[in-house]
Formats: structure tokens, sequence, C-alpha cells
């Protein structure tokens, strides 16, 4: 890209094809983020004028009282959403996975039917959840007494306690799609001689499945972990429609996403901050970047990839 | 000999093999068929109380509407008070137009990079795809001050160029690899025909259609469903998308549980009919744009 230095002058043709990605890419992405970053060690004066503060900010983040204890909270909850969704959407969808890999009639609409949430807002998965849930409907206690469990129905949503639980659980419901469509193209891809040989051998299919389809998917497996990761430590939606801006009760539900948004754009009786906004974005910019790493460089490398 | 055949009965002939077998073939089944009312039992909760009238909802939610139960009125309500088909048209004109920005910016860059090994390509790919693990919310403070500079606030080409340079990253990347298994010889023929790069590139895209259907879906899917943007870009009720407008409608009549119902309900079943469409060609694209 430097026709100057180039021996030969840079071919049009190649600069026309790459120049409006490279440039859309550049100007709506990557300098809106590298500016954000920039910003985080600025202060935002009245009048937009930008004065350099150094890591100021990030202190203020770390032991101011109005913004600490914010901040490590929302980290922990989204700690939490993360370990749900790895614990219970992970493996339900390669449970899922491995069943409609399975073969066997109907396995086609089960698996559109089965996607199907995933294709759906998060908004609109949200409001569908509050009011099955909700205790002035009914709905789930009317279905927990048909089995005789109504002692133990709760208002889940409005617990501290069981919210942010709750919430993982319901998004858990949304993306399991994800896992289970990736898992199984990862699974049907097998060729079948491998397999074939462990079970003349006599094998179960559970030992086929764990000690040969799994460890042939492993890089399957470490796209979804990331993937997740990813989704989880940016993800808003989903609290902002059910529990609004302040993630309540109590800021129980409050995870980097919300945190980031009110940092920015204020609440109630606390205005915005547009560079301490920045510096939690740059934060969660560096737990992604911390995630990414560690899976590019402990995982990919590590694990074996087969060409199938 | 049929003595012979009688007393060894093959293993396959037992009856409790027989049972085994079909037990095994069966669990799948239960547990397919089990997961599948958890996933579809919530949406149609929602849809089929939504044409109840309100004492049915509460008094029998579990019970589908009848002559006497049967009621409109959360729709004439939503009609009435939400501009429905504003925001749907807002969300086809964004989806659409980042949609076939995204696939012909994005397969003009990938032939580029599949086809010339020009100085930099490498570097340049890599760049490009840094974009696909780091999600471009991060940088929302950053876009927000350049599109107030660029007065392209409360517009909807604003939201269209977030959601081009949010889509690119992976376009590019998945584009470029199909766009290389495209094979020489035809390019080659195409050239000593005379043809321009510019016509050869034309040349190429029919040819990875499958690709670009399978991104097509990706990109498409969080475009429509975000909230993000929408809230922080463009929350005008002239620019509200069908998830804002959903979203901002529900705020504001929660306790109005027809309206509630009926509003969902006009969200999802355009999507839900659009799914069930194309929903098998859909996850084969997904599936054979995985396995190539």
């Amino acid at each position: 890209m430097q026709p100057a230095k180039a021996r030969k002058p840079f071919p049009t043709h190649i600069l026309v094809f790459l120049a409006p990605a490279v440039l859309l890419y550049t100007l709506f992405m990557v300098y809106p983020l590298l500016n954000s970053l920039r910003l985080s060690f600025f202060e935002i004066g009245p009048q937009n004028q930008t004065t350099f503060v150094g890591l100021d900010n990030y202190i203020k983040l770390f032991t101011d009282e109005n913004f600490a204890p914010r901040f490590w909270g929302a980290l922990g909850n989204n700690v939490v959403f993360f370990l749900v969704h790895m614990l219970v959407q992970n493996p339900i969808g390669l449970l899922l996975a491995a069943l409609l890999a399975s073969g066997g009639r109907g396995r086609g609409f089960y698996r559109s039917v089965l996607f199907m949430p995933t294709i759906l807002s998060v908004v609109i998965i949200g409001f569908i959840w509050n009011l099955i849930l909700s205790p002035l409907w009914g709905v789930a206690q009317t279905m927990m007494s048909w089995v005789g469990l109504e002692q133990f129905y709760k208002p889940w949503l409005g617990l501290e306690s069981t919210a942010l639980v709750t919430i993982s659980l319901i998004s858990v419901w949304q993306f399991i799609g994800i896992p289970m469509i990736l898992f199984y193209t990862a699974l049907i891809g097998i060729p079948e001689e491998l397999t074939e040989a462990s079970r003349v051998d006599g094998a179960s299919g559970w030992a086929t499945f764990w000690r040969i389809k799994f460890p042939l998917i492993l890089p399957t497996v470490g796209i979804v972990g990331i993937l997740t990761y990813v989704g989880n430590f940016n993800a808003f939606d989903l609290i902002y429609t059910l529990k609004g801006a302040n993630a309540g009760p109590e800021y129980s539900t409050d995870i980097m996403g919300t945190f980031f948004f009110r940092t920015y754009f204020g609440q109630q009786l606390q205005l915005g901050n547009p560079s301490m906004g920045a510096t939690v974005a740059a934060m969660m910019f560096l737990i992604i970047l911390v995630g990414v790493l560690v899976y590019l460089i402990l995982w990919q490398r590590r694990v074996q990839s087969y060409e199938l | 000999m049929a003595q012979a055949v009688a007393q060894h009965k093959p293993i396959e002939a037992h009856w409790w093999y027989r049972t085994r077998q079909s037990l095994r073939a069966f669990a799948p089944h239960i547990v397919l068929f089990g997961y599948m009312l958890i996933a579809l039992f919530p949406i149609y909760m929602i849809i089929m109380n939504s044409f109840k009238e309100r004492n049915a909802i509460f008094g029998a939610p579990f019970q589908l509407p009848n002559a006497e139960t049967f009621s409109l009125i959360g729709y004439e309500t939503v009609l009435q008070r939400a501009d429905f088909i504003t925001y749907f048209i807002n969300s086809i004109v964004v989806t659409a137009a980042s949609l076939i920005l995204t696939l012909l910016v994005g397969s003009m860059a990938a032939y580029a990079l599949a086809e010339y090994g020009f100085k930099g390509n490498t570097l340049l790919a890599l760049y490009l795809s840094i974009g696909i693990m780091i999600p471009i919310r991060l940088g929302t403070v950053g876009i927000l001050q350049m599109m107030v500079n660029l007065s392209l606030v409360n517009t909807l080409t604003g939201l269209i160029l977030v959601y081009i340079a949010q889509a690119l990253p992976l376009t590019v990347f998945i584009l470029t690899q199909f766009m290389r298994q495209v094979p020489v010889e035809l390019k080659d023929a195409a050239r000593i025909d005379g043809a321009s790069e510019y016509r050869i590139y034309w040349l190429i895209v029919p040819l990875i259609r499958p690709a670009l259907g399978a991104i097509g879906i990706f990109t498409m899917i969080p475009i429509w469903n975000d909230l993000w943007f929408p809230l922080i870009l463009a929350p005008s009720t002239k620019t509200a998308t069908v998830t804002l407008g959903v979203q901002q409608f529900l705020g504001q009549f929660v306790s109005d549980w027809n309206a509630v119902l009926s509003s969902l309900t006009l969200a999802m079943v355009p999507v839900l009919i659009f799914y069930f469409v194309f929903s098998r060609q859909m996850i084969r694209s997904i599936t054979a744009g995985a396995i190539k």
C-alpha cells in the first residue's frame, strides 16, 4: 500500500477492490475503537475540550467509591453469567448435536425447531420469559403444581439471590442453537470409517463418542468456548430489556455491558461520563483480548486439528 | 437344518435384544422431543394468548381461544398506538442495505485478497480479521462522537454504516477462503479471452453463491435483532427498528397484557414465517459452509 516506494505503481484494480472494505472498516470500526481507547486517558470538559489525565480514569474506576464496587460487581456477575453458559448451554448443545447427528427420522425437523429461539430478538425472548415466570400470570406456578412442586415456585426474576442465574438460563435457552449447530456440523463431518472400526471392536456408543468423536471435534469445542466468552462479556440487550440500565434488584444482574451503558449515558441522578464510559469499554476490550489470546495461544496451538 | 437354525436363534431375534434396540432408537427421540417442548412452549403461550380477552388470559392461560374468549383488542391497541409499519420498514431497509453492501464490498475485498499476491496481502488480511473477535460495541463512545460530528445521529444511514463495518471482518475472512477454491483455469480462460479484472470478479461471484447465502444469514439475524445501536444511534420514533420499537412500546404498556402479547406476536411472526420458509436452506448452508 505504498505506491511511492514500490517499484511498479500499485495496480489500480486491486485498489478499487480493496478500498471500500478497508475504508468502511477502518472508519467505522477501527478508528472509533482506537479513539475510545484513547479517550480513556483523557477527561472531557463541558465544552468538549479534552485534557490528558494519564491513568486517572483507571485509578478512579478501581478505587472511587462510586465506580469500584459497581465495576467489581459487574465483573463478578459477568463471570457467573459466563460460567452458566459454559456449564449448561454448551454441554446441552453438545448433547442435542450428538443426538441430531446420530441420524434417524425427523432429525431435519428437530434441527430447525431447536434452532428457532436463536433467531428471535433478545428483546422478544426477554419479555416472553418475563411473562411466563411472572407471578401475576402464574403460568410457571401452575405448571409446577401439575407435578406437585408449587411450593418451590418463587418470582425468580425479581429476587436478588436468583435473578442473575435466571437471566443466564433464559439466555442459555435462547442461544443454545449456536453451540448445537456448530457441534452438529463438526460431528457430521467425521468420516464413517473412523467410527466403524471401534463399533466393530464392540465399543459402546458412549465410548465411541468420548474416545473417538469428541477428540476429533476439539477444535470446535474451542471455537464454541471463545464465542461464548466474547458474546457473554459483551452482552447487554437481555438485561436491559428485563431489568433496565440499573440491572436490579440492587445491581444483582449488573454485567459489564449494562455498567458501560450506565457509566456512559448516566442514570437517574448521575450524569453520563464519556471518558469513564470509554474507560469501562477499554476494560471490556482488555478482558475480551485476554480471552482471545488465551484461546489462540493455549488452545488453538495445542489442540491438534485433523484434516477430515 | 431348520432345527439347527431354530436352536441357534440369531441374537437379533431375542425379545430382550429387540426391546433394547428399539429403546436405544427411541431414547434420542424422547430427549429431542422433550427439548423441543421446552423450546416451543413459551413462544406458543404468547402467540396463543394474544388472541384472547384479558379475563381469559389470566383465568385460563392454557386454554385455546374459543368463540367466547377470542379477542383482537390487543392488536387494535398496538396498531393504533405504535407505528409498527414504520418500524418494519426501517428494519427491512437497514437490514437489506447493510446486507447487500456488506456482500458486495466484502466479496470485492475477498477477491483481491484471494487472487492477487501483492505486497502486504497477509498483513491486510490479518488487519481485516481482527474485527471478527473484537465486538464493535466496544467502540461505541467513538462511534457516537463521530456520528454526531457527521450529523448521522437518528438516521438509518448511520446504522447501516456501523452494521457494514461490523459484518465485514467475518465476511471477508470466509469469502476469501471460498474465492481461493475457484479453479485458476476458469480465471485464466477469461483473461485469455480479454476479460477485465472487474469482469472476472463478476463472473466468479455467482460461483460462491452458497457461501454468500450462509454469510447473508449470519449477518442478517444480528442486525435485525440488534438493540444496542438503534438505542444509541437512532432512538427517534421515525428511525426506530422493530426491536427498539417493541422494546419502547412494551416499556410503556407493561400493564396492558393484551397489547403486550399482541406486540410480541407481531414482532415474532414475520421472522418465524421467514425462518420456516428458509430454515432448511439456512441450516444446510451453515453446515455446508463449515464443512466446505
